[in-house]
């Protein structure tokens, strides 16, 4: 392996081993903090617990609604079909045919690209203009309908106006940015 | 508007299946997707409960308003609806950090606080205030600096440097998050007015 080679590796690692540290110290930080300010932080921990319990049967509903629909989405084969109709579109605009379907399933389902992603990598390799193309995506755009619909649901709001419009606006441009500039970067 | 969407959803998924001949597929994916949903949400509920207790203490101790103090600049010009010295803007703060981080297992928790303190403060119960929508924005466009799951998958799959995206997810991050502000700048004048109409 080249020394710039393992830089890289080293750089992956550090980053890994702060990604892993952050929750772990985050924890520590806020109890002890807490228990040098006399707070009973075993009292306050459950009792803010018991808030989560409320928090999770209400999104329930919301994310069966949202749950039924994409599986009707993906056994029915209409979000298949959606990803072929997208395809020569996107190519129009420097869209590589293999990263296109991300534009469709990404804002739709998080499990979905992501298991996409990994077709990509295994088969054209992480390293390749089109694995680190889609990296880059799914790292760029996120799961809007999901976010949506727990989001406001958790809440009770039923008139989400603009705000899915906002979200997939955003998906869109994160897309077309991610594919401008790693053609720049990498192309 | 999820009216409108779910079922437009739902009704071109069994109008195709109609097409392809996938009933079958299709009706025993609806109770897969009911398991699904059940099982997603019994998931979740413990980092839920961990992070709604670490909040807890945390504002027990004052540690959030200190935090929401250090990024009020911020967080402030972006939700100017918001009462300064208001619990939101702390929660706010952490959803937004733990977004840039890529800690999706924390941000969800921290988000659906910050919603929680937000519908305190709305008028109206069911319909989504300015801030909501701008924190939405904020949300699914994040700007991101360690993309750690995508990460994770390239190191996985053999990547010589698996770090090497982080860079460009963070332009195009950057990208989206400009235009999911924009955007909200934009269409919240024209929702608003829709607000007054009377739907259903």
């Amino acid at each position: 392996m080249s020394s710039a080679g393992s830089i890289a590796h080293a750089f992956a690692e550090a980053v890994q081993w702060v990604s892993d540290l952050a929750i772990p110290l985050l924890i520590a930080g806020i109890l002890v903090s807490a228990a040098l300010k006399k707070v009973p932080v075993y009292d306050e921990f459950v009792r803010g617990a018991k808030e989560g319990i409320a928090t999770s049967l209400r999104i329930l509903p919301f994310l069966l609604a949202m749950f039924i629909a994409i599986g009707v989405l993906r056994s029915s084969g209409a979000l298949e079909l959606a990803m072929h109709a997208v395809s020569p579109v996107l190519r129009v605009v420097k869209v590589p045919p293999e990263v296109a379907p991300l534009a469709v399933i990404r804002p739709i389902s998080g499990t979905g690209s992501l298991s996409y992603l990994a077709e990509l990598l295994s088969q054209y390799g992480p390293d390749s203009l089109i694995g680190r193309m889609a990296s880059t995506i799914q790292g760029s755009c996120d799961t809007t309908l999901y976010i949506v619909t727990v989001y406001f649901g958790a809440v009770g709001v039923r008139r989400v106006r603009h705000a899915v419009w906002v979200g997939l606006l955003a998906d869109l441009v994160g897309f077309i940015a991610a594919v401008v500039v790693c053609r720049l970067v990498f192309g | 508007m999820m009216n409108v969407i779910w079922l437009v959803l739902i009704a071109a998924g069994i109008a195709v299946a109609g097409v392809t001949g996938s009933f079958s597929a299709v009706s025993s994916e609806i109770m897969e997707s009911c398991k699904a949903a059940v099982e997603f949400a019994i998931g979740i509920t413990g980092a839920l409960m961990m992070w709604s207790g670490l909040m807890q203490v945390a504002s027990a101790s004052g540690l959030t308003k200190t935090l929401a103090r250090a990024l009020s600049p911020v967080v402030r010009a972006l939700f100017p609806s918001v009462p300064p010295n208001h619990r939101a803007l702390s929660h706010i703060s952490l959803a937004m950090s733990a977004n840039i981080l890529g800690l999706g297992n924390a941000a969800t928790p921290l988000g659906l606080k910050a919603m929680e303190e937000l519908q305190k403060l709305n008028r109206r119960k069911d319909t989504a205030s300015d801030a909501m929508c701008t924190l939405l924005a904020i949300t699914t466009s994040s700007i991101t600096v360690v993309p750690t799951t995508v990460i994770a998958m390239r190191s996985m799959a053999g990547s010589s440097n698996p770090c090497e995206i982080i860079g460009t997810t963070l332009v195009a991050t950057a990208c989206s998050t400009g235009a999911a502000l924009l955007a909200d700048r934009l269409f919240r004048g024209k929702s608003k007015g829709s607000r007054t109409r009377i739907e259903r």
